[in-house]
């Protein structure tokens, strides 16, 4: 059985850990780990777009939050962020911006397209 | 190094202060228990993948689904177009067991048994401490005893699981004479995909435009009006594809002939060159096998904090299976997973579900092969009135642009990789 996205998960925080924070994957509440989660349909898993535009992780916090802080105002044009920024609190915007914010590097792994079985349901 | 020294070490270096460390709710010791999940759609492959990884690799995530291949309903209104083909949309389940360590049955469920904690295939069984139900919508013909047998749906397919349903419908366009008619059925709401059957006049009428222009499309819709995105659809028919579609409200088809494609509502007889049925729906088959089905006997009603059944709260129900206002969309199908994950791992480590879970959706529609359309609200849970409620500042995109045909594409790839890796 081979994990190879969160080996390297894991090696990001050994370093962490290393400098005294520990993280591991559920050390973020389930509220956070669930609002996070719905940011990957667009933004990939934890941050990492498959797209490579709109990558998330590893933006620094004060940034992440005067982006949310400028979608949320309308200073800032958009397509659909302003619409996902003004439903959350300033508490859940902050606790994003940690979560985006210590995503290790990471490389995106796409599943590959096949032949459809014409046996199928 | 045990929990409590780690967390005497962050006190000491001023950690504990952190907004997310206050909040820590990672399990005190490793979670164990089996959990079985039917169905490996969207939020079936979603809540697998995030049992194992918010458990620590603790739980035993064992996935039972009926098909090798998992086929993508987002995007397959575009193999109608011709932009796509279905197999741009299809893909396997190895990575996601891979990289998770989930065990996985190929096998058909057909028998539940919830007091004992039972599961049925075709080729054995299997017990649970939790089961999650994440079986889609199945398709209620009942209303055309003439629809009932497999020859008719072949005939006159509903093309609403991405699939053979799909390449079929696009042959039969492209075997229709110019100047034929293509008709569309909408049923009632609720259905899956609200903007789905809209989205899909749009690629039916792009394919027409280019190959067959003296051709229309009939849309009879059973409901008063468009269900969603309605100005966006109305004005994209209008400018994209004047001419080719005729728009019918408050248009259930009373009785078909799927061997004429012949179809009758309350006012009037219509004749197709290409019929398009989307039946009216239900949860899908596991969900009826537990007897889940308490909210019109078509849907299932859940706790938002953990999507447990009110009916069984060991057995949890995901997806479009759910009676709730939100749109039955993919989107929020992997929204139902994430909160479902966390409450699981929650529960079987003594702990509360989140109290108050938050979430978004976004659906997109393509109006054109490049054109694109949004809905987004971001969606929270109210203890008073125990349901998902939409959040000020929720909308529409106010035009339809070829940037939002790209983030719609990129919506897809992030997606799939989210949910099958
Ligand atoms: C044409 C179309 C376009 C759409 N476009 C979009 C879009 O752009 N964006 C969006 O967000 N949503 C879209 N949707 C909606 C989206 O496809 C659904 O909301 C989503 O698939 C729901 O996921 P699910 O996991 O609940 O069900 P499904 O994805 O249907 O998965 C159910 C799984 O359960 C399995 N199963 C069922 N019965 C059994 C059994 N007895 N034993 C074993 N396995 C079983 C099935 O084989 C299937 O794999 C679209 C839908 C359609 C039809
Ligand atoms: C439906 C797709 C979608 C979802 C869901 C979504 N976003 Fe976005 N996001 C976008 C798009 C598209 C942009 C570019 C701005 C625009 O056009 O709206 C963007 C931009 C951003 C940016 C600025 C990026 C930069 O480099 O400037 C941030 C920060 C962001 N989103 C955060 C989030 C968070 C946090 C969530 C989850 C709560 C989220 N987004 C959910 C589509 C999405």
């Amino acid at each position: 059985m081979r994990f190879p996205v969160y080996t390297r998960f894991w090696s990001g925080l050994l370093l962490l850990s290393a400098t005294g924070v520990y993280a591991e994957p559920a050390s973020f509440p389930a509220h956070t780990l669930t609002l996070a989660a719905s940011c990957a349909v667009c933004h990939g898993t934890n941050g990492h777009s498959a797209t490579g535009f709109l990558s998330l992780a590893g933006m620094d916090a004060p940034t992440f939050v005067a982006k949310m802080q400028a979608y949320r105002t309308g200073s800032q044009a958009a397509t659909v962020m302003h619409q996902h920024a003004k439903g959350l609190t300033e508490a859940e915007i902050t606790a994003l911006a940690e979560y985006f914010s210590v995503q290790p590097p990471q490389a995106v792994i796409e599943p590959q397209a096949q032949p459809l079985d014409l046996q199928h349901e | 190094m045990q929990r409590r020294d780690f967390i005497k070490q962050l006190a000491a270096s001023g950690l504990i202060g952190m907004p997310w460390f206050e909040a820590h709710a990672a399990p005190a010791k490793k979670v164990q228990g089996r959990v079985v999940v039917i169905g490996a759609g969207y939020a079936g492959t979603t809540l697998a993948k995030y049992l194992r990884i918010w458990s620590g690799y603790g739980i035993e995530v064992v996935v039972i689904e009926q098909n090798t291949q998992f086929v993508s309903c987002p995007l397959s209104n575009l193999v109608l177009g011709g932009s796509r083909s279905i197999n741009d949309l299809t893909f396997g389940y190895d990575l996601l067991q891979q990289h998770h360590g989930i065990q996985w049955v190929h096998d058909q469920v057909t028998h539940i048994d919830t007091t004992a904690r039972k599961v049925t295939m075709r080729r054995g069984e299997m017990t649970y401490d939790r089961l999650v139900i994440a079986p889609g919508v199945d398709f209620n013909y009942s209303a055309w005893p003439e629809m009932q047998h497999a020859e008719a749906q072949r005939l006159v397919p509903h093309a609403w699981k991405a699939g053979p349903q799909t390449v079929n419908l696009r042959q039969q366009l492209e075997s229709m004479p110019d100047g034929g008619v293509v008709v569309i059925s909408i049923p009632k709401a609720p259905f899956r995909c609200p903007p789905g059957p809209y989205e899909r006049t749009c690629q039916v009428a792009l394919y027409l435009k280019q190959y067959k222009p003296k051709s229309k499309i009939i849309v009879l819709d059973a409901n008063p009006d468009i269900v969603s995105k309605k100005a966006l659809f109305l004005n994209a028919w209008k400018a994209l594809y004047p001419g080719i579609v005729d728009y019918r409200p408050n248009s259930t088809v009373l009785h078909v002939n799927p061997v004429t494609r012949e179809v009758e509502t309350e006012f009037e007889h219509v004749k197709a060159d290409v019929l398009n049925i989307i039946p009216p729906q239900r949860a899908g088959k596991p969900a009826q096998m537990a007897g889940l089905l308490n909210v019109d006997s078509n849907w299932c009603a859940v706790d938002f904090r953990s999507y447990a059944s009110t009916i069984a709260s060991e057995v949890h129900v995901l997806g479009d299976a759910v009676f709730s206002p939100q749109p039955k969309s993919a989107h929020i199908a992997t929204s139902h997973a994430h909160v479902c994950a966390n409450a699981i791992v929650a529960i079987m480590s003594g702990q509360e579900p989140d109290p108050e879970p938050v979430f978004a959706n976004t659906c997109y529609s393509f109006v054109s092969d490049r054109m694109a359309v949004h809905v987004a609200n971001v969606y929270r849970y109210d203890a008073e009135k125990k349901l998902m409620v939409t959040m000020d500042g929720g909308g529409l995109s106010d035009a339809p642009s070829d940037l939002e045909g790209t983030y719609a594409q990129s919506w897809a790839r992030n997606i799939w990789s989210d949910a099958l890796t």
